[in-house]
This record gives C-alpha cells, sequence and structure tokens, in this order.
C-alpha cells in the first residue's frame, strides 16, 4: 500500500494536542496526515506530573481550563478506555499570611471567570485535611480539579485518531514546511506532504516552525523536575499545589508518591531531558512538611520532560498572522497537559469554522513582536 | 587549536572505581602501582564483589569452607585489598550507593548515599565494575516465600552460613548450577532435585571451546560427576517448572525432555538462569549499548580494553559482559592500563599484550559457555496469563499482552508506560528482559526492537529522609 | 526463649532457612510485629527474620507475602519498616539489638 501525501489537515506534533485535533478534524470529516517526530505521547504530554487542575491559572487561561475540565468528565468514553482521571479536588496551600492573602485575592478573581474556589481558614484545614504539616496555614479547594496518568491519554487520543482513519505518521520528523498556491507542503522523511491546512502543534518544536513563516516566538524549553515514591498508605485524596508553585505532590490509590517542582536538566534541542539531583534534594523537606506521614518512604525514580515557556507564561492558540491556513498551538508553559482536550476542540473548530467559542485574545502569536499586544492582554 | 588547560601537576586526575569484586580491586591494584590513588565506592560493607564476598562480623568462616577450591583467590583478593587500604593507596568508601551519574562537560558528577546520607563526589575518569545480577525468569509460584534465585542461595550460605531450605530445589541454566549443587552437598544439604534447563547435547557441542580453558573445564566436570556420585545427579533438558504451596514453597513440579511430569516436596527453590550486567550505571552516564545475541542481553559498548562509547568511562568484569571472576580479574587491569594510557602514563605493552591475549582465549571458552547454556526461551515461551512478570507492582503476563495487544507498545519502555512493568523499586532489574521477550512475540518484533529499558535515577531506592541531613563532599 | 520460638513457630509458620551449624557470636534480641525474637550478630535482618518465620513482608497488591528473592540487594523485595519509622533493606542491613521489625503491609 503506497500511503497517499495529500490530504485537507497536517499536523505536526503528536502531543495531547496534536492527536486530540487529528480526532475531532477526523469526526468531522476531514483527510488528517499527523507527522510526529518519536512516538505520539512520548514528549510533555506523556511525561509530565499528570495535574489536571484549573486552579492557580492567569485568569484569562481560565474560559479554555473550565471547558476542558467538562471534558475531562467524558474522556473515559471519548477515548474508549480509562485514562485514570480521578476528580480528586486541588488544595493550594498557604504558609504565611501572606499566602492566604493571595489566594482570597486569586479567589475573587477566579469567581468572576466562572471558576469557584472554597477557602480554607488554619483551624478548618486541621480538621478537614489532617494529613497536612504544621507548616501549613491555610488553603484554597478546587473541587472538581484532579489528576489522571499522562502516559496513557495522549497515546489513547492517537489510538482512537487511528481507528477513525487518522493518517499518523511516528517516528517522521517534519524538516521543512512552506506556504504553496493552494496550501501547504512539508517534508517529512522522504514524504512531502500536502495538505490545504496545517497545525502547529510540535511542542517545544513548534517555534522552529512558527519561524519557517516569519513569526518569532521567544519560546524557551521549561524542564520540570519529577519524582515518585514507592507505595505507601493512601491518605493524600487530595492533588496539593502552593502559593509560590515550588512545591506540587499527588498520590495515587496504588501508593505513589508523585513530587515535582523546580526544573530538571537537558538538552531539548537533542530532546534529552533528566531529573536534577539538587532540585529533588531541595523539594524533599518541603514535600516531608507538607505531609510529614511521607517522610519515611523510598524515591524509587525521577525524571523531567521538555515543555515551551513563554515571557508571560501563556500559550500560544490561534492562527498565524502571516500566513492563512496555518494554525498554532504551543507553548503551554507546563500546565498543557489539563488544556490538551480543549486544544483539540478549538484546533478543530478554527479549523472548520476559522473562529471559537472559547477567547483566544490573549493567546495571539504576534504577542512578543508587538509589545502593545502583550500588555493589553496581560 | 589547543586552549591552555591547567597544567597537569595543579589538579590531580581524580579516578573513582565503583565496585570492589574482583574486576575493582585490580583495577585499584593497576592503578596504585602506577601512582594513582583512585577513590573505590562499594555499595556492600565489604570488599569482595559477588563470588568474594566476605561475611559480615559475626558471622565469618574459614575460607576454604566458604568459598571451596576459590578459597585461595579469594585470600588474595582480600589481601590484595587490604594491603592498598592500609598503605593508603586507595580511599575506599565502603556502604556507599552510587545511584547517579551525570555528565558535567568534561567531568562526571556521582551522587551518593552513604549510612542514610547524601553526598556528590565529581569524577575526572571512572571504571564501572558494577558486576551481575541472577537473570531471573518467572515460573509458576516464582513469588512464593522459599523460591530464591540461585545467587541467593550461595549468598546465603557463603554470608550467613544459612541455607535455603532442609528440602532444597535447585534449578538453574549455567556454571552456578552444578556448583551450587556441590556448595549445599558439602554443608551437609542433598538437593532433592538438580535441574537443568539447557540440553545436554548443548554442552556436548560446545565441548571443543569449552577446552580453551582446561582448568575451568574441569572444574565444571568435576563438580557435575560428584554431583552424580553423591545421588544428586543433574537432569538437563527440563521443560517447564512450576513451584507449589499456598503461603511458602511445599512442593516443586517439573516436566522432563521425555514429557513426563514429577512432584516433589521441597522447602526451598532456587533458580535463574544465567547472569545479567548491573549496567544502569553505564547507561546513565550516556554509555551506548549493543544487544549480544549469544547471551540474548544488551550490553554497553566497549573496545577491546574497556573503552565505553563515552570518553572518560572505562568497563570491567561482568558489569560489561558476564565472565566470570576470572575474567574480571583481567578485565580490570587491562581497563585501568587503558585509562593510564590513555592519560599518558607509560605502561607496560608487554603486559597489556598478555593480558589481550589471556582475555581472548577466555572469550572462546565463554562463547562456547554461553552455547553450553543457551537461553531457555522454552521457559518465556508459554507463560500462563495469571503470572506476575512484574514483582514489585504485581503486574501479570494478561495485564502485559493485554497492553500490548490494545496499545501497541512499540518498544519496552512504552510497554512500561502503559502497564508499569518495571516501575516498582527495583526498576526492571528482574522483569525487565522479560517485558521485552513477551513484546517480540506478541507484538512480532524481535527482541532488539523491542529494546530495553533506559535506566533512570535513582537506581536502587534511597530514603526520603538522605536528604533532610545532606553532607556534600567534593 | 525456646517457648517464645515454639510460639512464634505455631502462628507464624516455621522458618524458612535453615542454619548449617551453630552460630557462637553474641546473642541480639529483637522484635517481629512486637513479637519477641533472637538472632546471632553478624546476621542480616532478612535471616534473622527467615529463621524465625517464613516470610519478611507482606505484599502490597493482594494477600500474599514475600520473603526476598536476590539476597544481594537487587530485587528490593526484601523492604521492611522499624517501628520508629525507617525503611530498611532486610537482606543487606544487618540485625542489631532492640530493633523493632515491622512486616505488615502499609500501603493500599
Ligand atoms: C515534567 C512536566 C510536568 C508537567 N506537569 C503538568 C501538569 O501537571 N499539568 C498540566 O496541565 N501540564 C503539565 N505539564 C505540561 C504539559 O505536559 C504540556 O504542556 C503538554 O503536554 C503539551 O502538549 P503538546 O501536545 O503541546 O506538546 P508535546 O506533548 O510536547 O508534544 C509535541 C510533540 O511534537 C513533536 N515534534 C516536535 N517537533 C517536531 C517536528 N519537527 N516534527 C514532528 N514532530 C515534532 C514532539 O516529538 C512532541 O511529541 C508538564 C510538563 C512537563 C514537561
Ligand atoms: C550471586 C552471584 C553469585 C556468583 N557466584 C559465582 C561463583 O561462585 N563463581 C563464579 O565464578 N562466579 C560467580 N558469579 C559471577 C560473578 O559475578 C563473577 O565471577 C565476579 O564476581 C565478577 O566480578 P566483578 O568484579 O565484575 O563484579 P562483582 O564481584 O559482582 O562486584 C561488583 C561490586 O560492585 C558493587 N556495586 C555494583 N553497583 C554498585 C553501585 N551502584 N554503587 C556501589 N557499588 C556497586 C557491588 O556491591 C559489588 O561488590 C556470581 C554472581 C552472582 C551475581
Ligand atoms: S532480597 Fe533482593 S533486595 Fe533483598
Amino acid at each position: 500500500m503506497t500511503l497517499a501525501n495529500t490530504c485537507d489537515v497536517a499536523i505536526i506534533g503528536g502531543g495531547t494536542a496534536g492527536c486530540a485535533a487529528a480526532v475531532h478534524l477526523r469526526r468531522a470529516g476531514m483527510q488528517v496526515i499527523l507527522v510526529e517526530r518519536d512516538r505520539c505521547g512520548g514528549g510533555a504530554s506523556g511525561v509530565n506530573f499528570g495535574g489536571v487542575r484549573t486552579q492557580g491559572r492567569n485568569p484569562v487561561e481560565l474560559p479554555l481550563a473550565i471547558r476542558s475540565r467538562a471534558i475531562w468528565s467524558t474522556l473515559n468514553e471519548l477515548l474508549g478506555e480509562d485514562v485514570e482521571f480521578d476528580a480528586t479536588g486541588h488544595l493550594k496551600l498557604a504558609r504565611s499570611p501572606a499566602d492566604m492573602a493571595e489566594l482570597e485575592a486569586y479567589a475573587l478573581l477566579a469567581r468572576e471567570a466562572g471558576l469557584d474556589l472554597t477557602l480554607i481558614g488554619p483551624n478548618a484545614i486541621r480538621a478537614e485535611v489532617p494529613w497536612l504539616g504544621a507548616a501549613v496555614v491555610g488553603a484554597s479547594l478546587a473541587p472538581n480539579d484532579g489528576q489522571a496518568n499522562p502516559r496513557l491519554v495522549a497515546p489513547a487520543y492517537a489510538r482512537l485518531a487511528r481507528r477513525l482513519g487518522v493518517d499518523i505518521r511516528e517516528q517522521t520528523s517534519v524538516t521543512a514546511a512552506r506556504r504553496t498556491e493552494h496550501g501547504f507542503e512539508i517534508d517529512a522523511a522522504s514524504a512531502t506532504i500536502t495538505s490545504r491546512l496545517l497545525i502547529n502543534t510540535a511542542g517545544m518544536g513548534a517555534a522552529a516552525i512558527a519561524r519557517l513563516f516569519g513569526e518569532e516566538v521567544p519560546l524557551e524549553a521549561m524542564m520540570p523536575n519529577m519524582v515518585v515514591t514507592e507505595p505507601v498508605p493512601y491518605i493524600a485524596t487530595r492533588s496539593i499545589g502552593v502559593c509560590g508553585g515550588d512545591i506540587y505532590i499527588r498520590q495515587i490509590p496504588r501508593g505513589n508518591v508523585i513530587f515535582g517542582g523546580g526544573r530538571g536538566g537537558g538538552d531539548w534541542m537533542d530532546w534529552r531531558s533528566r531529573s536534577s539531583t539538587e532540585t529533588t534534594l531541595t523539594n524533599i523537606p518541603k514535600l516531608v512538611d507538607i505531609v510529614p506521614a511521607f517522610r519515611d518512604a523510598l524515591i524509587i525514580r525521577s525524571w523531567s520532560g521538555i515543555d515551551g515557556l513563554t515571557p508571560d507564561k501563556l500559550p500560544v492558540i490561534g492562527p498565524s498572522m502571516t500566513t492563512p491556513g496555518l494554525l498554532h498551538a504551543f507553548g503551554f508553559c507546563g500546565s498543557g497537559f489539563q488544556l490538551g482536550p480543549v486544544i483539540g476542540e478549538i484546533l478543530a473548530e478554527l479549523a472548520l469554522k476559522g473562529g471559537s467559542s472559547s477567547p483566544l485574545d490573549a493567546f495571539r502569536i504576534d504577542r512578543f513582536t508587538q509589545p502593545g499586544l502583550a500588555a493589553a492582554t496581560a | 587549536m589547543t586552549l591552555p588547560g591547567p597544567p597537569a601537576n595543579v589538579r590531580r586526575t581524580r579516578v573513582v572505581i565503583i565496585g570492589a569484586g574482583p574486576a575493582g580491586v585490580t583495577a585499584a591494584a593497576t592503578l596504585a602501582r602506577h601512582g594513582v590513588t583512585p577513590i573505590v565506592i562499594d555499595e556492600a560493607a565489604k570488599p569482595g564483589g559477588q563470588i568474594y564476598r566476605q561475611p559480615p562480623d559475626g558471622a565469618a568462616r574459614p575460607p576454604r569452607e566458604i568459598y571451596g577450591f576459590d578459597a585461595a583467590k579469594a585470600t588474595r583478593i582480600h589481601g590484595l585489598f587490604k594491603d592498598l587500604q592500609s598503605a593508603a593507596k586507595i580511599d575506599y568508601r565502603s556502604q556507599t550507593l552510587v545511584w547517579n551519574i551525570t555528565r558535567n562537560e568534561q567531568r562526571f558528577r556521582l551522587d551518593l548515599l552513604h549510612n542514610g546520607v547524601q553526598a556528590t563526589l565529581d569524577a575526572d575518569k571512572i571504571i564501572l565494575a558494577t558486576g551481575a545480577v541472577d537473570r531471573a525468569l518467572p515460573f509458576p509460584g516464582w513469588v512464593l516465600p522459599g523460591v530464591f534465585t540461585l545467587g541467593a542461595a550461595q549468598i546465603a550460605l557463603k554470608s550467613q552460613g544459612v541455607a535455603i531450605g532442609r528440602r532444597v530445589a535447585l534449578i538453574g541454566a549455567g556454571p552456578l548450577l552444578p556448583l551450587l549443587v556441590n556448595q549445599y552437598l558439602a554443608v551437609g544439604i542433598k538437593p532433592v532435585a538438580a535441574l537443568d534447563v539447557a540440553p545436554f547435547i548443548a554442552k556436548l557441542r560446545a565441548f571443543g571451546g569449552l577446552a580453551a580453558q582446561p582448568a575451568t573445564l574441569l572444574k565444571g566436570a568435576y563438580y557435575t560427576a560428584r554431583a552424580a556420585a553423591l545421588g544428586c545427579a543433574i537432569t538437563s533438558n527440563v521443560r517447564s517448572i512450576r513451584a507449589l504451596g499456598d503461603s511458602r514453597v511445599t512442593g516443586l513440579a517439573y516436566a522432563t525432555a521425555d514429557g513426563k511430569t514429577h512432584e516433589i516436596a521441597c522447602d526451598g527453590i532456587a533458580a535463574s538462569f544465567g547472569l545479567r550486567s548491573e549496567s544502569q550505571l553505564a547507561d546513565l552516564a550516556g554509555c551506548r549499548f549493543e544487544f549480544d545475541n549469544a547471551s540474548r542481553q544488551w550490553q554497553p559498548l566497549r573496545d577491546r580494553v574497556g573503552r565505553s562509547s563515552v570518553s572518560g568511562v572505562y568497563i570491567a568484569g561482568d558489569g560489561a559482559a558476564i565472565g566470570g571472576a576470572d575474567v574480571a580479574e583481567l578485565a580490570g587491569e587491562q581497563a585501568a592500563l587503558a585509562l593510564l594510557d590513555d592519560g599518558g602514563t607509560p605502561t607496560s605493552v608487554e603486559r597489556r599484550h598478555t593480558l589481550d591475549r589471556a582475555l581472548r582465549r577466555q572469550s572462546r571458552f565463554r562463547r562456547a559457555l554461553e552455547s553450553a547454556y543457551p537461553f531457555p526461551a522454552h521457559l518465556v515461551a508459554n507463560i500462563p496469563d495469571g503470572l506476575i512478570i512484574c514483582r514489585c507492582e504485581g503486574i501479570t503476563a494478561g495485564q502485559l499482552r493485554d497492553s500490548i495487544a490494545r496499545r501497541h507498545p512499540t518498544d519496552v519502555n512504552r510497554l512500561k508506560a502503559f502497564s508499569r512493568l518495571g516501575m516498582g523499586r527495583c526498576q526492571g532489574r528482574m522483569c525487565g528482559h522479560v517485558g521485552a521477550e513477551l513484546l517480540a512475540a506478541h507484538a512480532g518484533c524481535g527482541i532488539v526492537e523491542a529494546g530495553r529499558l533506559r535506566a533512570q535515577p535513582p537506581i536502587k531506592p534511597i530514603p526520603l529522609t538522605s536528604a533532610l541531613a545532606t553532607e556534600v563532599s567534593s | 526463649m525456646t517457648a517464645q520460638f515454639k510460639q512464634n513457630q505455631q502462628t507464624h509458620g516455621a522458618a524458612l532457612l535453615v542454619r548449617i551449624k551453630p552460630r557462637t557470636s553474641a546473642l541480639v534480641r529483637f522484635t517481629i510485629d512486637g513479637r519477641p525474637a533472637t538472632a546471632h550478630i553478624g546476621d542480616t535482618i532478612l535471616t534473622a527474620l527467615l529463621l524465625n518465620q517464613a516470610h519478611v513482608r507482606d505484599f502490597e497488591f493482594g494477600g500474599s507475602q514475600r520473603a526476598g528473592f536476590c539476597l544481594m540487594g537487587a530485587c528490593q523485595d526484601c523492604w521492611v519498616r522499624l517501628r520508629s519509622g525507617p525503611r530498611v533493606r532486610a537482606c543487606t542491613a544487618l540485625i542489631e539489638e532492640t530493633m523493632a521489625i515491622c512486616t505488615e503491609g502499609r500501603a493500599v
């Protein structure tokens, strides 16, 4: 069988964003080819912390995150398999009165954006969450947030896409892309793929793709540091974050405790990343302060991964400003796992209808080159 | 263009040897002889490695009792190390686990755990002499209390003066089996079964190559013959094994080549099927690996004298490729000479040639040994669905097959991501190779495509509390 | 002491390991899940446990028990807990006077 190299939509990058977009486009009848450098879900989407969190996001991101959260509730049905989504709720902890004030202020902003948070004061926190350490003086609870198994989600989207008829080409890098009279041409291994529309969901590789079309995004590699312990008794029934964001913790019912925070290291140009011992050792006392019962656990594994970080810590989502028919979604700054499902829907809307029902102004790609824009949306 | 670096005498090159088995000890002695003082790190409390493992204080016995034929060698290696130590020719760090290596420009950073406390060490050059572990293969009942590896059955005797039972069944696919039968006989425990899963014919065919090391061959033949003479003949070509029992081992069922099944009562089973190099640190240091068909395992690439693919990292002994204690000694010296040579220290050309010749002879013997004890593929071919493959996480063959069928992992790391195989405390030491075999069988890919589990730090568990009081050495 | 050993045998199954000759080193008193037991200087925790009973620890996933496997610090199937909290690898750590060993499962 020879592969047809012509399609309606070509997608570069098979993370959650790209794979979810492929599913929705295919369901709408599009011919889709997705090209992935490694394996679908082998990038940030497959190695992240697994936090499905709306709380703490920049309010301009909340409409997307809230919409995405609704999809998470139905994801198992959509994908036809269990991706271990668990609506544990997310507690953001205050470790000082200043932190508590920050949580209160954020709760007001969040409410305006449609996200209801419950503030928990110093006495209530002891009573309601007895496994937290004395360092915690209060918290804000997002009851609908949760966690999922990142190793399963993007591959599940990819398999669904394949079942629906998307042509997925793994271990194939896109090395060049250009606009033609009728659409696009991309070079992927020995093939040249032609498409009417082109979607750039190449994660940390996306800035290079955007540059091919004259769009500069100052993307930095972000490699969060991840550690997991052996199974210990299941007590941390809620996902944990803190003001300052320096540590985040979750436990799965099997007992393993996963904690992240700070950065690992590596070389994104080679797509290599690794945990950093310094960071791991710095995070441990914080973990033990927050959940003292974990103190005697053993660490069994650590790792990192590569996401794109933008200067304003917001992603790029939306149409190209130079090239009609080109759509971007990247630079998720360490919180794009939760957004993945909605990004797929939004990219499909943009491709099919030329617009989205979600507000995307803050995510314009030209905000970095036109300083006025960035200021206006911040 | 050459950049002006610091003159050689300003900062001494720091050489770290990881492992104080025969390979590490001879490497250390060789460096010391040439005026280099290496740091020797070993997780164990005393030097000697696996074969020359020393019992803890309080459990000591005469060397002859512990090491049998190898007592003289053991005593020599221990003595050599002691001399190096007392002459301050080495800096020995016992009970120290190296749990991570990272490359940092031209140097390496080692993360250490000692006395429950974290430390780091920088190194310019590293000799990895990390040895091997038993190659375990799952069989029904293998997680029952009372089932151990062959190595464990030996360590119990050597280091603790205990046997794994009174009615012991020993099962293997390698020269360790006849040795162990004799070691148990020597302490007055006559194994109730001694089963070899390799066919006898393979041993006959390999005879020519085995004759390359007549002494070792004789020793093996002696062990086998003596076992038979004492009423414990080794049964070859065993097709399947099953440990029986509810909460502990009470028996063993096995099938022989003639199609008959046998059931015997026993209270201890030791089974393993050759050895596997302990190569996680090489992986973390960035060394490239290749698949060795004969031993059916991945090995860090190295040149004839022990240079890995990473400049500054040398590998010797069983940690590079399974070769046994004598090879480990030679290879340790050879790697140390290569390291010295690369650093511009003059070494004896003659000695290097001698080592080279000896190791070549050994490698002919080794190849023959590998064909005498081929990988027992029949044991992994028909693993029942209910059998636990990953001991740590309790993942069964059925779960793996289901994952393979539904999620289409393309290599064993993907299989790990989907199924949790190898995600437990042992990091896949006991199951990674089996996962790859299952994947190859069910996805129809080759064993090479199925790949190997990538190492991730820490290579062995480290307590969180180790970071609550950090001590940093340079 | 003999009575205690008998009781251990009755309630917790006979020992898994067998000493090949009597140990002359000093006696060590310790506890297994609160029950007094003895071993000798030079015994690993695993040896000490398996000379008194037939398992080292409860397996976290399911109702079974484990008794170590490799005895060389590779399989990690022998981690137990001291009552004071710390985790110890039974096959590589030595038994000490007054150690209180917990073999009972704590997870799920
Ligand atoms: C360690 C870590 C922890 C995180 N924790 C969380 C969390 O708890 N919650 C959360 O919401 N988010 C988290 N994130 C962020 C989240 O994982 C990412 O934002 C999200 O997965 C991004 O998805 P993506 O599809 O855009 O990118 P990716 O998953 O990175 O996918 C992009 C893909 O494009 C491919 N590619 C790149 N260049 C090319 C090319 N030229 N040709 C073909 N293919 C190419 C790559 O191989 C890659 O697979 C974390 C990220 C990391 C790294
Ligand atoms: C259980 C067992 C029993 C064996 N019995 C025999 C036998 O009776 N006869 C025989 O010929 N061969 C035997 N072998 C094969 C044996 O391994 C070799 O013959 C010989 O011991 C290899 O020497 P080596 O120096 O390469 O490694 P080893 O002797 O295995 O020494 C490696 C050393 O490195 C240390 N180490 C490894 N990783 C780390 C780390 N990350 N941090 C710190 N220290 C580390 C270990 O503690 C160990 O002391 C046995 C192997 C095993 C596993
Ligand atoms: S028995 Fe394998 S690590 Fe202790």
